[in-house]
């Protein structure tokens, strides 16, 4: 920034100005101001100018243009007849799509591994160490290549599935077929009846909470405990298990099958997700994995000591008095972590996953021409996840923070 | 007295603890099998263990070094070591060893590079450790002119007059400030060396170079590549953004309302943004905001993107160790008189940049492997070059080999940089 260095040039016509403290500070910052907008008008006409110049002046017209490509990976309908709009809102799915996904994983596998590198046994913890050493000190983009490699080399064509003596089989009961093109999984199929299933399924979850925060109050007044969690389980899997045959077993899975050349039906994933999101979890996990190791290590042991003297067993040390003072430490590098993650999805478009950079700021922007416009909208956007996710996370930040006097 | 006595008088010879409880079983015992369940998880990490390694190992060493295409590899390999044997072709990398490293630079002036590699730690060795002289530093300031002109060649008069503008700068404080006083010093050491160098140091660098011609060959930047060109980008682009850096994160902790809100919306502007649309900026749109007609370098435009986004990293390392120091060294620094500058470039400056060299590290280590990034929009950086190599038609079906030999290159860097702000933690612990 150079409207920083910018004070300092236009002072010395302002001496009078800059010698006495109640000036001074509203004079730098006049002239900070003047320099930034001055270094910024630069930079627009020229910009305007160069536009101008190439016969491509500024305007978002361009996005309800027909797109003409093809996106593999989609969560709403889209063909290329579609608009490039069409097209970005889509790439912004899969880019939210591989987000979520990656940030559930990797704090799963993170949190785990940052418990493992505590433990006592020291194969497990010198693993965990080899683990998050390679994946801190190895770029995340060579990662995505090399996971999307290992997809492509390692596992089975679809054609290798046929025949009687096929070279490969499917895994899991012959439910999932993993394929270099991708991974088919059984999708869930829905007969009549089933929208019954789903209620009670989502009225059990409200139940779990009622009884929950019930056991809770009686706790409090009585001084009973009542062993939750082995009751909620019960909430959370009987009235399903028992409405499932009740209503005369309303649902049911689709198999992917093979079919011709290829596998049919089922939910299908493609390599390019799979191995962005199997990359991007176990590089963000490494470092998850350390947030989770410190944030323990920063509870005094004198607090786990002083649990145990008041007899509290192990499970309860942990999840009443190391852990909610940990995750005070753990959560705000976390937030980072997750936001990382969803920067460095960006990096879909080395192994052709079309997320918004490979979309908007991919083949948009050189089938239009427009880079000015397309990558606009894309730091935008970016930047308007990036706020979005911060501005929550730092609110429960604040909830969770140490009250001090 | 009775002679009968119920008490030994003699002490009992001493015994070997038992078995289990020393030596190696007692150190398996205690760290591998304490329990039923952590038994049973020592026992899946050393059939994982086991697992990996019997995959890996002979794939490793059942390997070729000497062949010119995968195809020769293959034949060597299955001679060797039976047909149908799976085995690393290192060949390639031994073939290739060369371009890795410095791209296509050209061959004969590789002797550049190298003594710029070499400079460079010389340049950096009195930063990183402080029982080396002091007056290594100047040798450090020089650097990255030296550096530019070795890697780029050209005439040495160029670098020469960028250096006098700041040499003219620090006359022009030393006269100024004491003529008129130390602001109107800071203003002159500003303004003078921007003006030299946009009116006066292009034609100072012509004329001597007329008069006394001493240059290299040109190298342009189409030829940089390989683990040099990472090197080149990263370690640019930390020294630039580190007092960009500071700069920033003494601007968003100022009360100057304007200044804040500029240096706040930068560094969150940079941070909400992947740095892959800031490459696309540097290759597709920069061009645009400069005066029509200019077209400068690739590298350059890359250069400064980075160092952009690795400085908005670095304000908020920097302000994190601003706020880490306690308030009484600010206070002690304003009763002692001094003024704001004073007091940060002599009392909290100097703390605060020791408290953050771990994260300064971290950062680096980060904008190192960032790098990477660099072959998307299609600079030859080692993992440009390895689809380069794999579309080869001696090396097509390439693939782990190259990888996993970037993949340790960087290991190696990262790893040692980490290793070294650990050590600089523990030394900087002045702590009980």
């Amino acid at each position: 920034m150079s409207a920083i260095a910018e004070p300092e040039q236009g002072g010395f016509r302002l001496s009078q100005l800059l010698y006495d403290t109640r000036y001074r500070s509203m004079t730098i910052q006049i002239i900070a101001l003047i320099g930034f907008l001055l270094a910024v008008g630069w930079l627009v006409r020229n910009a305007g100018q160069n536009l101008a110049d190439l016969g491509k002046p500024l305007g978002f017209g361009f996005l309800s243009d027909q797109a003409g490509y093809d996106i593999n990976q989609r969560l709403i309908e889209y063909n290329s007849q579609m608009s490039h709009g069409r097209a970005a809102i889509v790439g912004l799915l899969n880019t939210l799509l591989v987000a979520f996904l990656g940030c559930i994983t990797a704090t799963v596998i993170g949190v785990a591994v940052g418990v493992a590198r505590l433990s006592k046994n020291w194969l497990i913890s010198r693993l965990m160490t080899i683990y998050i050493e390679m994946f801190r000190n190895i770029p995340v983009l060579l990662w995505i290549i090399i996971t999307m490699a290992i997809f492509i080399e390692i596992f089975p064509q679809p054609r290798d599935f046929r025949g009687d003596d096929a070279i490969a089989t499917m895994k899991l009961f012959d439910s999932v077929a993993l394929t270099n093109r991708g991974i088919y999984i059984p999708s869930p199929d829905f007969f009549a009846g089933s929208s019954a299933l789903i209620a009670i399924f989502f009225l059990s979850i409200v139940g779990i909470f009622v009884f929950g925060s019930w056991a809770k109050k009686r706790q409090e007044q009585t001084g009973q405990i009542l062993p939750t969690f082995w009751i909620k389980l019960g909430i959370f899997f009987l009235p399903s298990i028992v409405a499932y045959f009740v209503l005369g077993k309303p649902m049911g899975l689709e198999y992917p099958e093979l079919k011709g050349f290829n596998f049919a039906g089922g939910f299908y994933m493609r390599n390019s997700l799979i191995a962005l999101w199997f990359a991007l979890s176990l590089y963000t996990a490494a470092f998850i994995a350390e947030t989770v190791r410190s944030g323990i290590q920063a509870v005094s042991k004198g607090q786990t000591e002083a649990a145990a003297a008041l007899g509290l067993r192990q499970g309860r040390i942990t999840s009443l008095v190391v852990l909610p003072q940990a995750l005070r430490v753990i959560i705000p590098p976390m937030i980072s972590q997750y936001l990382n993650l969803t920067k460095n999805s960006s990096l879909a478009i080395a192994v052709g996953y079309m997320d918004i950079t490979g979309t908007l700021g991919g083949i948009t922007l050189n089938q239009t021409g427009r880079e000015m416009e397309s990558l606009i909208i894309l730091m935008a956007i970016y930047l308007t996840i990036s706020l979005t996710i911060s501005t929550i996370m730092n609110q429960y930040n604040e909830r969770v923070k140490l009250r001090e006097r | 007295m009775s002679d009968v006595s119920y008490v030994r008088t003699v002490m009992l010879e001493e015994q070997a603890p038992p078995a289990s409880q020393t030596g190696l079983i007692k150190w398996f015992r205690e760290n591998m099998f304490s329990s039923i369940p952590n038994s049973i998880l020592s026992i899946a990490a050393l059939w994982a263990i086991y697992f990996v390694l019997s995959h890996i190992l002979p794939w490793v060493f059942q390997s070729s070094w000497n062949a010119s295409s995968l195809k020769e590899c293959r034949a060597s390999i299955a001679e060797t070591y039976g047909e149908g044997t799976a085995g690393a072709c290192w060949a390639v990398i031994r073939e290739r060893f060369p371009q890795m490293i410095y791209g296509f630079y050209p061959q004969e002036l590789r002797w550049r590079p190298d003594l710029a590699f070499v400079g460079m730690l010389v340049a950096i060795a009195p930063v990183l450790f402080d029982k080396l002289p002091r007056k290594m530093m100047w040798f450090t300031a020089v650097y990255p002119f030296l550096a530019f002109w070795l890697l780029w060649g050209g005439s040495v008069w160029l670098p020469v007059s960028i250096i006098a503008g700041f040499v003219l700068g620090v006359v022009a404080y030393q006269i100024v400030g004491k003529m008129v006083g130390s602001l109107a010093g800071t203003i002159a050491a500003a303004l003078v060396p921007v003006l030299w160098w946009l009116l006066f140091a292009g034609s100072a660098a012509d004329i001597f170079q007329s008069a006394v011609p001493l240059s290299l060959e040109s190298v342009t930047s189409s030829s940089f590549g390989g683990f040099a060109l990472s090197i080149i980008i990263g370690v640019t682009g930390i020294a630039f953004s580190l007092p960009i850096g500071i700069v920033l994160a003494l601007g968003r902790q100022s009360d100057l309302m304007i200044v804040k809100v500029l240096c706040v919306g930068f560094i969150e502007f940079i941070r909400g943004v992947p740095l892959i649309t800031l490459l696309f900026v540097a290759s597709t749109l920069l061009n645009y905001f400069m005066p029509p007609g200019t077209n400068f370098d690739i590298i350059l435009r890359v250069i400064i993107m980075v160092t952009l986004f690795a400085s908005a990293y670095m304000a908020e390392v920097i302000r994190g160790g601003l706020a880490a120091l306690p308030k009484g060294q600010y206070e002690g620094a304003d009763s002692l008189g001094l003024d704001f500058w004073q007091a940060t470039r002599l009392i909290i400056m100097p703390q605060a940049l020791k408290i953050s060299i771990p994260n300064i590290v971290s950062t680096f280590i980060g904008l190192f492997k960032d790098t990477t990034l660099v072959s998307i929009i299609g600079l030859l950086d080692p993992i440009g070059l390895s689809t380069n190599i794999r579309a080869d038609q001696n090396w097509n079906g390439i693939i782990w080999e190259l990888y996993g030999f970037i993949a340790l290159i960087f290991f190696i860097f990262c790893f040692s940089m980490s290793r070294y702000s650990m050590y600089l933690e523990r030394k900087l612990q002045t702590g009980h």
